[in-house]
């Protein structure tokens, strides 16, 4: 086990906050679209994809478990995986808005995991190299999980974008809803300043060209509009989230409120 | 899923594809099941995300239903029935040295 003692002989000083802080940003992200992904289980258009948005919101809460242990051990105050998914508060959580918004439709739901994965990709990519060896093993996982998922959900962008009358104006109409939620994707502040000079985070620069380069070449196929990118709406990485993760987190959290220290 | 007209999606949308599966490397691809897809590259996805989940195989083969011949089960008798008899077919009528090991 790796205390913040420990942690504070490779890492310098404010570092070790700086990466609790990313690993909480991280796996956020994916614990919330983990859990929305979960909510097609049973629901999904046809058999194939109920299973294939399960598959993908496991590889997803893989990255949230791994994210949240890590966490845990550098924070040292003894608080489990559970603690951080299932007893924090709203303004606890760190993640983007995009991904707590509610599913939509197949395409919209689609459209979303595209651009994260998209998003997701080079960012993995950056840290296969990184000084520190957690992060580093796991982005060699993560990295093909988020190519199978960019593969499989930019398919579906294709076939929708540029499918049926119906199929194309459902998928203009997820990224008209989506669109505003992207530029959270790339904010910056100093903490992620830091973690970057610290080679904890891939440059900020290179992976928003990876994913441009994803989208447009899947953009081009689907017959979507070139995606513009501006300052929309955020407020995720400071806590400051919208209505629809109360109602996420009273359905993901039930289970432990009602009975705390629950197990399998 | 809808189609222009807003009916759910009609089966020749949605095909039928055989999968094959390849478990490891030098043995051969076996059949493991179908699945619905709109065209050859979602239905490997497909089959991936159905029939790969607990590390099944290393590649995968799909084929539109289809593009199946398959022998008629009324010839079932004529075909197969004949071969019943003629157990010497099978090589199990010669000793095979001990020295030669696992074949």
């Amino acid at each position: 086990m790796t205390g913040r003692d420990e942690l504070a002989d490779d890492l310098a000083g404010d570092l070790a906050d700086d990466l609790l802080a990313l690993l909480l940003r991280i796996g956020d992200d994916h614990l919330i679209l983990g859990h929305r992904l979960s909510e097609w289980c049973g629901h999904a258009p046809m058999l194939e994809e109920d299973l294939a948005l399960p598959n993908m919101a496991l590889d997803l809460i893989g990255t949230a478990r791994m994210c949240y242990g890590y966490a845990a051990e550098i924070e040292g105050g003894g608080r489990g995986e559970d603690d951080y998914a299932f007893l924090r508060d709203g303004t606890d959580f760190r993640h983007m808005l995009m991904v707590e918004r509610p599913n939509g439709d197949f395409a919209h739901t689609m459209l979303r995991q595209f651009l994260f994965a998209a998003w997701m990709h080079p960012l993995w990519d950056g840290l296969t190299g990184a000084p520190d060896a957690r992060l580093a093993d796991h982005a060699g996982k993560a990295v093909k999980e988020m190519a199978y998922h960019i593969r499989h959900s930019g398919e579906w962008v294709i076939r929708l974008g540029d499918g049926t009358a119906e199929s194309a104006r459902r998928m203009r109409a997820a990224l008209d809803d989506l669109g505003p939620y992207i530029g959270e994707m790339f904010e910056s502040d100093d903490t992620a300043a830091r973690l970057v000079a610290a080679g904890l985070l891939p440059d900020p620069a290179a992976v928003r060209v990876a994913f441009d380069s994803t989208v447009a070449r899947t953009f081009t196929m689907a017959q979507l509009p070139p995606l513009e990118i501006s300052t929309g709406i955020s407020g995720g990485r400071a806590g400051r989230h919208g209505e629809a993760l109360g109602h996420l987190l009273a359905e993901m959290q039930f289970m432990q409120r009602a009975y705390p220290g629950l197990t399998w | 899923m809808s189609d222009d007209s807003g009916t759910l999606m009609p089966q020749d949308m949605m095909p039928l594809w055989e999968v094959f599966i390849r478990p490891r490397t030098g043995l051969a691809h076996s059949h493991v099941g179908s699945v619905h897809a709109s065209d050859e590259v979602m239905a490997v996805q497909a089959a991936r995300d159905v029939y790969t989940r607990r590390g099944e195989g290393v590649s995968i083969w799909v084929v539109p239903s289809a593009s199946i011949t398959a022998s008629d089960p009324d010839q079932r008798d004529e075909n197969f029935e004949p071969t019943a008899s003629k157990i010497y077919r099978h090589p199990s009528f010669y000793d095979i040295p001990d020295d030669v090991g696992h074949m």
